[in-house]
């Protein structure tokens, strides 16, 4: 169902002129993608297609080398590794990305060897939902190994340095490659047995000590490309093992990709997950696969403006390894942690937000990027406003994070797993507000609203119509709660600090009291005030970080619905045209008939026909995403609900603690009074 | 000085037909006073007019100055000053304590705060609006009482005192059931009294150095200036302690209402949630605004006022200082007249009645310091005490009202679990 869905929005091309179709803002160099499509459902262009922004940049370079690819190789497959291969390193590595591409088989090799590169395209190929460039490359290798080590010892030296562990990842790999290959030719439904046959290869040894020679001949520069060896193997093989599987899932396209290490849980796991998977969708269940993402240890990078901050992000799958049907064996290890800057964040919601919102998804809405913010943490060294400023943000991503782990698509997404798990993530350029994208974006966003303004649309369906009512009426009152809970808190705060301020007046007043024990019970008092001070600051923490967190929250995620909404007047917008289109057409072709035109019948039946099929199109995509948002808007409601109550629970419970300190510190002080005497 | 009480309060006016009768509630009394039975004094009444605020003194009394047993006058706050000021003129209580006079009755943070919300009407729900307005009639009111009881006190005080209380002034305040013809002090007057206290000042200054041989006046002393200042530093904290307090209340209101409308365009069974948690903040509003309150009484107040009785006890000790001063002058003097032989007797009798002057201030001020000491120690013993017990209680209200709200949605939650879909 995702597959028919998804590629429309964005293209209309499926079928017809791909290349030309695809002048869309992001549409531009996968053409690896197409290729496949032939082959393959046409879910799969629009998968690449979405990572295709990033990737236009090196669209050049993708036709290079994928020509020179082809020389080497014959194979389709291949061709498109290459390219894919291109499109995702180049970014970061310029320099190492000609060696890969030059020996197809070098690139299984390389991948584990250069991390980083390698990493980069990794996740592109996952955001690409290109399981299959790893796999087909890999395949070559395996087929002709001993081509390979010759084209080994050409590649630069970095190539050359392979480890044994590398050789252990090449081994998964080349599982997969099978598959991937077998996979083209394999009718797309029924993708997981597939896998099940690649896995098997996998732990085949034979395929190891091909490579491995190659490798041996290499000189050992590995030492230096990765000096955490030893996680290498764990991690390399992964990034391609989880990935793939995500995917399938996602797109519920199964793809041949190659089952991670455990081929024979997987398998079930796989077709369980799979299932599971469908029937989320299908029935928003609330059953999911559970991810405890904490985002801790805000730190600062570098100094001056160049300065940023870096968090680290820990996910726990607390199922994991539990043979459930909605654990879905996407990660690799229970628990891993990762280093992310604050615009690799902003980057994330971008990516998703490309992929899902044209469709009808709710995607939660990052934070923003403060500049103010930002400049003072650049600054100053320590102040406690930064601290403040970095503490509300880390919660805040938190939350992001957690929201996407929730909802049962985006959890699955590629570019969310690979955020949580690749160790490095290609730099997002497109989030910073001055570069060129955010102009773009700007600019882009000026359309939009210009568009939101003049494009109208006679609501037909009443349930659309209350429910935007509704989240109107909501957001005004967010809003409104919003600034008064701002204001609590800010009270909250001045009387945590005006009481510690009395606290010590008070201290002073009994140091020159000369009474005894009015002295002494003065000075309890200000120990008394001065503990009820942090109960009043913590209070305000919890005003802040439960009330006033929450309502921005749902005031953010409103925005998205919005936006969402829109996509669907767009949509439907988008229909009408098609639909005035075909009218006219048929008009044309009427006049043809009355003035006897017979030539030019037969080219406007075409159109007609042509056109027939868009407005069809249009009907479906405009179906498709009001039954998107129907079911978003029913989980978003079910969360709202559910997040409330918890949270306000929560929150009562905080200013019920607040006054139990209250009664025991009052409690104390009580019989100190009484002594004075 | 006094010309604020022109424009003093009708708040109410608009709800309460331009007059309030709070009557003073002894509880409230921020000063502990021993009782007389000969003589006691209570304000039985008050009311707040366009500009001024009247005062019925209530005497009932054994003591033969008086003509009756038991009658009531009419008084207003300048009168008070005018009391007050007699008797700091007065040279014969100089070896006292004046019993600090009674703040203006001020009202201008009432209005002021009036008049932001009417100006911020627009920007809130017309329930906000009356719910603002009564928190701020309240605060109104209590501002109202503490000035009944400020001006009480300062009665109480005289009364109890053995040598005030026999003061003609203070009975004809009592006594003559006629305006006393008060005038506010007039420009010149006003100048007077500033010369005269920067005079003062000054003076303190000079005398600064003046040697004490008393060892308790000196000690005192050095005790009193400390302790004025940093009560006053306390007295400023407590009071802005306990009005953000009250902001924090009041922002209560706001987030009641919210979240009351919030309730109404809500379309799921949050409605309920919300309906409670605005029920639950209602009330603890109200409770939090009692907790400020009675912060304000028994904490600021009982700081505010020994803030000034401690400013009243350093005018003591300028006056015995001064005394001394004079009388070692009159030494002098007396030294000189002898080495002239000149003038001797008369001298004499000038160093004698100063001598005389300083050692009848020096013992009556002792006793007074003490006294003023034992006084402190009682009101703070009982407002302390008063204010743990008031802080337990209304924390303890607020904890209950939460546990209920919080079971109560937990209830409701399950309720909403059980039944749902």
């Amino acid at each position: 169902m995702a597959d028919d869905r998804e590629p429309p929005p964005l293209f209309d091309d499926e079928k017809p002129d791909k290349k030309e179709d695809e002048d869309d803002l992001f549409a531009t160099p996968n053409e690896a993608p197409k290729e496949e499509i032939k082959d393959e459902p046409a879910s799969l262009p629009t998968e690449p297609a979405q990572d295709k922004a990033s990737e236009d940049l090196f669209a050049a370079d993708d036709d290079l080398f994928g020509e020179a690819v082809k020389e080497v190789d014959t194979s389709k497959l291949r061709r498109k590794l290459t390219e894919d291969v291109d499109d995702l390193s180049p970014p970061l590595t310029p320099l190492e990305e000609p060696k890969p591409l030059i020996p197809t088989p070098a690139d299984s090799s390389k991948a584990p060897p250069k991390k980083e590169p390698p990493k980069e395209k990794v996740k592109k190929y996952s955001q690409a939902k290109e399981p299959k460039p790893l796999i087909p490359t890999q395949a070559d290798s395996s087929k002709a190994p001993k081509k390979d080590a010759s084209e080994n010892k050409n590649p630069p030296p970095k190539e050359e340095a392979k480890k044994k562990e590398d050789s252990q990842t090449k081994e998964a790999k080349p599982s997969k490659k099978e598959p991937a290959s077998m996979a083209k030719e394999q009718p797309p439904l029924k993708p997981m047995k597939v896998s099940v046959d690649l896995h098997p290869p996998k732990p085949g040894e034979g395929e190891e000590v091909d490579l491995d020679s190659p490798e041996t001949e290499g000189p050992s520069s590995p030492a230096k490309m990765e000096p955490d060896s030893d996680s290498s193997p764990l991690e390399a093989p992964p990034m391609a093992e989880v990935l793939p599987p995500a995917k399938p899932v996602i797109e519920e396209k199964p793809k041949p990709t190659p089952a991670p290490r455990k081929p024979s849980m997987e398998k079930s796991k796989e077709e369980v997950g799979y299932t599971s998977f469908a029937q989320i969708e299908e029935e928003e269940s609330g059953d999911q696969f559970a991810l405890d993402i904490k985002v801790h240890d805000p730190g600062k990078i570098g100094d001056g403006m160049g300065a940023y901050m870096s968090y680290k992000v820990t996910t726990q799958c607390l199922d994991f390894g539990e043979e459930k049907k909605t654990s879905i064996p996407a990660f690799r290890r229970p628990s891993m942690t990762v280093t992310r800057r604050f615009s690799d964040f902003l980057g994330l919601h971008e990516k998703l937000s490309q992929k899902h919102t044209h469709i009808g998804r709710i995607v939660p809405p990052a934070p923003e990027k403060s500049v103010v913010g930002m400049t003072k943490i650049k600054m100053s060294k320590e102040d406690t406003s930064s601290t403040e400023f970095v503490e509300k943000r880390r919660a805040l991503l938190e939350r992001f994070l957690q929201r996407i782990s929730l909802h049962p698509v985006l959890q699955m997404d590629p570019d969310f797993r690979d955020f949580l798990e690749q160790d490095e993530l290609p730099r997002a350029t497109s989030t910073s507000a001055v570069s060129g994208a955010g102009v773009l974006r700007l600019i882009k966003g000026v359309g939009d609203t210009f568009s939101k303004v003049t494009i109208k649309m006679d609501e037909s369906d009443q349930w659309f119509e209350e429910k935007q009512n509704q989240v109107e009426a909501l957001d005004q009152q967010l809003k409104k709660l919003h600034a008064s809970v701002e204001a609590l808190v800010t009270y909250r705060k001045e009387l945590g600090i005006s009481t510690s301020a009395f606290a010590k007046s008070t201290a002073m007043l009994s140091n020159s009291e000369e009474h005894t024990a009015l002295s002494r019970a003065l000075s309890q008092l200000a120990e008394v005030e001065e503990k009820i001070e942090l109960v009043h600051l913590e209070q305000a923490d919890n005003d802040f970080f439960l009330l006033s967190e929450l309502l921005k929250d749902y005031i953010g995620i409103i925005q998205a619905i919005r936006v969402v909404f829109h996509e669907r007047v767009k949509s439907f917008h988008n229909w009408q045209n098609a639909q005035q289109n075909l009218a006219k057409k048929r008009e044309q072709e009427a006049k043809f008939k009355q003035t006897g035109k017979t030539d030019k019948i037969a080219q406007a039946q075409e159109e007609i026909r042509e056109w027939e099929g868009k407005v069809e199109k249009g009907r479906e995509d405009f179906e498709e995403i009001s039954k998107t948002i129907r079911t978003e808007i029913r989980r978003f409601e079910t969360n709202r609900v559910k997040d409330f109550r918890n949270i306000i629970i929560k929150y009562m419970e905080t200013l019920m603690n607040s006054q139990q300190q209250l009664i025991k510190y009052w409690e104390g002080f009580l019989p100190e009074a009484k002594a004075i005497a | 000085m006094m010309d604020g009480l022109d424009d003093s309060p009708d708040l109410l006016a608009e709800d309460d037909n331009k007059s309030e009768t709070p009557t003073y509630d002894p509880r409230t009394e921020s000063v502990d006073l021993t009782k007389d039975d000969t003589l006691s004094i209570d304000i039985s009444d008050a009311l707040s007019e366009r500009d001024r605020v009247k005062f019925t003194v209530h005497t009932k009394t054994t003591l033969p100055d008086f003509r009756e047993s038991e009658f009531s006058v009419v008084r207003q706050h300048e009168e008070f000053i005018w009391l007050h000021d007699r008797f700091v003129e007065n040279e014969e209580y100089g070896g006292y304590i004046i019993p600090p006079a009674p703040p203006r009755p001020d009202f201008d943070a009432s209005r002021e705060k009036l008049q932001k919300l009417g100006e911020g009407e627009g920007t809130m729900t017309k329930e906000e609006f009356t719910k603002m307005k009564q928190e701020l009639e309240a605060e109104y009111l209590a501002t109202f009482k503490k000035t009944v009881a400020m001006h009480e006190v300062f009665l109480q005080r005289l009364a109890a005192h053995p040598a005030f209380r026999k003061d003609t002034n203070f009975r004809v305040f009592l006594e003559y059931d006629q305006d006393l013809s008060v005038r506010l002090k007039n420009k010149k007057e006003k100048l007077g009294w500033f010369i005269k206290s920067m005079s003062q000042s000054v003076d303190e200054v000079l005398l600064a150095n003046q040697k004490d041989a008393d060892e308790f006046f000196e000690q005192e002393k050095g005790f009193l200036v400390e302790y004025h200042n940093r009560i006053a530093q306390s007295t400023k904290c407590a009071d802005r302690m306990t009005k953000m307090h009250k902001s924090v209340a009041d922002s209560y209101i706001k987030l009641s209402t919210g979240l009351g409308s919030l309730a109404t365009c809500e379309n799921t069974e949050l409605d309920k949630v919300f309906n409670k948690v605005s029920e639950c903040f209602e009330k603890s509003r109200k409770l939090e605004a009692r907790v400020s309150s009675d912060e304000d009484l028994k904490l600021s107040d009982t700081l505010r006022y020994y803030l000034r009785d401690t400013s009243a006890a350093k005018d003591l000790l300028y006056r015995r200082t001064r005394a001394l001063a004079d009388y070692e002058n009159a030494n002098k003097d007396l030294d000189k007249a002898r080495a002239k032989n000149r003038n001797v007797q008369q001298a004499e009798q000038a160093q004698q009645r100063a001598c005389e002057k300083y050692e009848h201030l020096s013992e009556l001020a002792k006793s007074e310091l003490q006294d003023f000491k034992k006084r402190r120690v009682g009101a703070f013993r009982k407002n302390l005490v008063e204010l743990a017990e008031l802080e337990i209680k209304h924390a303890k209200a607020l904890n209950q009202l939460y546990r209920n709200c919080i079971a109560q949605l937990k209830e409701e939650g399950r309720g909403a679990k059980a039944q749902p879909q």
